[in-house]
């Protein structure tokens, strides 16, 4: 089977939400199509244990009500078919979707990088752990570390106490300079100002970061190096992520220029492609605020209407500058590129060893000789780590882009466009 | 309450629960042996590692981004 859309969303997070709602009143036939069981993305996560702001609520309803927008959750892009066509899987069936326009709202995921003993169970990112929480993942009475850097850090362990969770420790890399100065910058954005106030936790210290997790068959504790001084904290649960890396993959391979490690775009959310647009986290870390007024831009600009697009571009200016402070604040110390040892697993699909990566020109030579980011991730986690330990580039992603069933891959007549 | 079968095992969860948090709550929340015979467990939380796969109903499925239904049988990589 085939489908056909006016205008192809990918991810229904808030940027492909406020994106697929600003154009439906064109009339357009919008295919909106997210890889998780509801929309919402990974800030506004459904589950047994979450809480949803109002404004994830309504726009949901929103979404729902509009007839011209055609949702499939449970949904990933798996090839491109053809020059304006996808081919998509979900839990049962695989089919091809061509469209006219398409709006890149993929997010982004942690940056997780390699030391001792991360790949113990007990072992998750910092977003992992708020998003398993929330799903329905018991923590009630357990001990945690979290560690990492950036503010997804704090918003973790409020969601982890909100469930019971004891946060015994909140370690960020960031100076304690840096983070005051970012402090004394949010008046300038005063609802961060008041949600700084009320994630605010005595257990967070500055200039801290994690060193190894300890245990044998699951964690067991943490070693951290806590302003100079090394310090074990026994725990139950480690939650570790440095900072957020946007998901450029399906952009680059629709041929999409990046701009640093994120999509590049102009004014009109365009991106180096004609007709196709890009907005929220995969164009640069900047917030749920961001991603909004950027996708309200994109969809406006994918249907014509430019006058309603250029309304939004002064908000837009505003939360640029707050990302801005937030990318200057939690820049990565290059203390955390030694963490890992010779015999720390970096690529954790092929079980590599950070030893048989040392040498190497770059990851397509380290890629032939390890199988480094050949496994089912497709190196969406070590392609980050070395990108920062070793600074390779990732290259453009190749068909299949995730773990596909032979009868998906059989939708395809010709072989996948490149 | 989706009813589901872990392992062979029945468990019962609360509506809307994925199957990442149903390893935990009906076993030791691993989902799989990697190639050099370690247990691994859900990472990334959001459908990015591809640690929490396991086999729904025959087939190869993230547990991190399926919610449980009834019926469903899940079976972790020993």
């Amino acid at each position: 089977m085939s489908e056909s859309a006016d205008l192809l969303i990918i991810g229904a997070g808030p940027a492909g939400m406020a994106a697929a709602l600003a154009a439906a009143r064109s009339g357009a036939r919008i295919v909106l199509l997210d890889d998780n069981p509801l929309p919402g993305g990974q800030i506004w996560r459904d589950g047994p244990q979450a809480s949803l702001p109002n404004q994830a609520r309504q726009m949901r309803e929103q979404l729902h009500a509009c007839s011209n927008i055609h949702h499939h959750s449970g949904t990933r892009v798996i090839a491109c078919a053809g020059p304006k066509q996808l081919l998509v899987e979900d839990a049962d069936r695989g089919w091809l979707i061509d469209y006219d326009k398409l709006i890149l709202c993929t997010g982004a995921r942690e940056l997780l990088l390699p030391f001792p003993g991360w790949t113990l169970p007990g072992v998750t990112g910092a977003g992992g752990l708020q998003a398993l929480i929330k799903g329905g993942l018991p923590v009630n009475g357990e001990r945690l570390v979290i560690a990492g850097s950036g503010p997804l850090l704090l918003a973790s362990a409020a969601t982890a106490r909100h469930n019971g969770a004891q946060v015994l420790r909140i370690a960020e890399q960031a100076k304690t300079i840096a983070v005051a100065g970012f402090i004394a910058q949010l008046p300038r954005w005063p609802h961060k100002l008041v949600q700084a106030f009320t994630l605010f936790d005595r257990h967070y210290r500055t200039a801290s970061h994690v060193v190894a997790a300890l245990g044998n068959e699951r964690l067991e504790g943490v070693r951290l190096q806590q302003q100079g001084k090394f310090v074990e904290v026994a725990c139950d649960r480690l939650a570790c992520g440095f900072g957020l890396i946007p998901n450029t993959q399906l952009g680059q391979a629709l041929g999409c220029d990046l701009d640093g490690q994120a999509l590049a775009v102009d004014s009109w959310q365009t991106t180096s492609r004609a007709d196709h647009y890009a907005a929220g986290e995969c164009t640069g870390f900047g917030g749920s605020e961001l991603a909004l007024v950027e996708g309200t831009i994109a969809g406006h600009a994918a249907v014509g209407d430019v006058a309603a697009a250029t309304r939004w571009v002064p908000r837009r200016a505003r939360w640029q500058g707050f990302a801005r402070v937030l990318n200057q604040t939690f820049t990565l110390d290059p203390r955390l590129k030694v963490l890992a040892q010779p015999d720390t697993l970096v690529c954790r699909c092929e079980d590599v060893p950070y030893s048989a990566l040392v040498g190497h020109a770059d990851w397509r030579q380290a890629k032939l000789a390890s199988r480094c980011g050949m496994g089912a991730c497709q190196g969406r986690v070590c392609g980050g780590a070395v990108q920062h330990l070793f600074g390779w580039q990732p290259s453009v992603p190749r068909p299949p882009f995730s773990p596909a069933r032979i009868e998906t891959l059989l939708c395809l007549e010709d072989t996948p466009v490149l | 309450m989706p009813e589901l079968l872990m392992d062979g095992r029945a468990l019962s969860v609360a509506e809307g629960t994925s199957v990442a948090a149903a390893l935990a709550l009906g076993g030791d929340g691993c989902s799989r042996t990697s190639v050099s015979g370690e247990r691994r467990a859900p990472l990334c939380g959001m459908g990015i590692c591809q640690e929490c796969r396991v086999t729904i109903d025959g087939r190869r499925r993230l547990a991190c981004q399926t919610l449980c239904r009834d019926g469903m049988n899940v079976r972790t990589q020993a």
